[in-house]
């Protein structure tokens, strides 16, 4: 048999384990980024929150105690390698607690994630001109208000790239999760390729589904920038002969959108 | 009268310099005063420090008498009734232009979404920007930005509203359509603070003028008064500068 039959073969015989693979590839990966970007976002807002010499003493102190912390896990997590983490969290925590391997697994791409996104929303929050924050405090919003009504949707928009390729990392990084037995995508092709010991074709099978997921994913966050950046016309109500009339105004499509 | 606001001796360092070097000034209803200076002289600090978009060094800043340095107002709130217009206008650029100006209403002031809506439309009917509620920032003028920037402000039903420069960063041809809704308002009884360097403004629309020069008030008094007969040198130097 050539290489072409063995992908077939090993298709036909094992595409229902290839399918739940990627069920729980996607599963991983999707739950995590989102959960990691909500965890980027909380911590981003703590860290950004501005104290004066007005601020009380114990609050200050706070502050600083959690900002050591916060800085010290985005430290660890991003100097270690996700498979370290993964072992030694699963077997020192999460197997004593009898913690199922799937929500074990979210639960460690989430805080890898989360460590990552932190820096990622940072720099979104810094890139947005002063301006905006000023304009919302001088008009009375707290630094909660501020954030969310004005500063995080435009850093938002702004790191959607970013955001994206957390997703795509975490849709092949999860791959070493496999360390503690999720059958996730590279399980199953370990699996399907030892019977026969026919690595290659297995493995060129993940590499397309691989392929077709992180290829779908990035289309739609594409759509997704999109409908973040607003529309680019806008109309005009009423003139001054006809207080009905409508003017759509389209302006021209800004560049690197 | 009662005083509005009230500084007291305040002071304002930057990394050791020395900016504002005592400003003691009372603001009373209704009035409408224009901060005069040269470029550098702290009038913008001074006026940042009133809303405590800058930390204040010492000396005190006094709403109805209540300190807001000490707390005795809660400061989100203060700002809300003292609301600013900048130079470079800071419009929300994630918001519509009605959404600019209903937002920070439904926010900071907990009203409905139908009454600020409502309440929103008077203000930019006000100054001609109704037209365009739908657009973006970012396809507005920089003249059209400025005139939704105080439908925002008066959108608040602010006791006060802080113009810091609010025509600088405008093309000479925008500069006359933002001048005409400040003297409308002006002449409506807002109480205004006004740092610009539009010299006639100053002279034909506020009550009083103030010129600030190297961190302190150095002359202050009625308008037609000032730019006749200013009484310090450093004021008739300025002057001179200005008007050749």
């Amino acid at each position: 048999m050539n290489l072409f039959e063995w992908i077939v073969k090993l298709w036909e015989e094992n595409w229902e384990l290839f399918l739940n693979g990627t069920k729980n590839t996607l599963i991983m990966a999707l739950v995590g980024t989102i959960m990691g970007f909500l965890i980027g976002l909380i911590i981003a807002i703590i860290r950004t929150i501005p104290t004066s010499k007005n601020t009380n003493i114990i609050a200050k102190v706070l502050l600083k105690a959690i900002n050591f912390i916060l800085n010290a896990y985005i430290e660890i997590i991003r100097g270690t390698p996700m498979m370290v983490q993964a072992v030694i969290i699963y077997y020192s925590l999460f197997v004593p607690m009898q913690l199922d391997p799937m929500i074990s697994a979210i639960i460690i791409i989430s805080f890898n994630t989360g460590a990552y996104m932190a820096e990622i929303v940072r720099g979104g929050i810094i890139s947005i001109d002063k301006g905006q924050f000023e304009g919302a405090r001088a008009i009375g919003m707290d630094h909660v208000q501020t954030m969310f009504h004005v500063v995080l949707p435009q850093a938002i928009r702004n790191i959607m790239p970013s955001i994206g390729n957390e997703f795509v990392v975490n849709i092949k990084d999860s791959s070493v999760l496999n360390i503690i037995a999720i059958t996730e995508l590279m399980f199953v092709a370990k699996q399907a390729g030892g019977t026969y010991a026919k690595p290659v074709p297995a493995y060129i099978i993940t590499a397309v589904i691989y392929f077709i997921l992180t290829f779908t994913v990035t289309r739609i966050l594409r759509l997704v920038e999109k409908k973040l950046a607003g529309s680019d016309s806008y109309t005009i109500c009423g003139s001054q002969s006809d207080p009905n009339a409508e003017i759509h105004v389209k302006k021209a499509k800004e560049e690197f959108r | 009268m009662e005083n509005v606001i009230t500084l007291k001796n305040l002071k304002k360092s930057f990394s050791g310099r020395e900016i504002l070097k005592g400003i003691d000034l009372e603001i009373k209803k209704n009035e409408v005063i224009s901060v005069i200076g040269s470029s550098g002289s702290g009038k913008s600090t001074m006026l940042r420090c009133i809303n405590l978009l800058e930390e204040v060094t010492s000396g005190d800043v006094l709403f109805h008498d209540k300190s807001v340095i000490n707390g005795d107002i809660d400061i989100n709130e203060y700002r809300s009734r003292i609301v600013m217009v900048f130079q470079q206008f800071n419009l929300f650029n994630n918001m519509t232009v009605l959404d600019n100006c209903v937002r920070p209403q439904t926010v900071v002031l907990g009203r409905s979404k139908e009454e600020a809506k409502e309440n929103a439309m008077k203000y930019l009917r006000k100054v001609g920007m109704a037209e365009y509620i739908n657009a973006r920032p970012a396809q507005l003028s920089g003249g059209m930005k400025q005139r939704v920037a105080i439908a925002r402000a008066l959108s608040m039903n602010p006791e006060v509203i802080l113009f810091d420069e609010p025509t600088s960063a405008l093309d000479p041809e925008m500069v006359g359509e933002v001048l005409d809704v400040m003297r409308e308002l002006a002449g409506e009884g807002l109480t205004m603070i006004v740092v610009t360097h539009e010299m006639a403004f100053a002279r034909d629309v506020s009550d009083r003028v103030i010129f600030i020069d190297e961190g302190v008030i150095c002359e202050q008094g009625d308008p037609k008064e000032f730019f006749a007969n200013p009484k310090t040198d450093r004021a008739k130097a300025f002057l001179s500068r200005f008007l050749n």
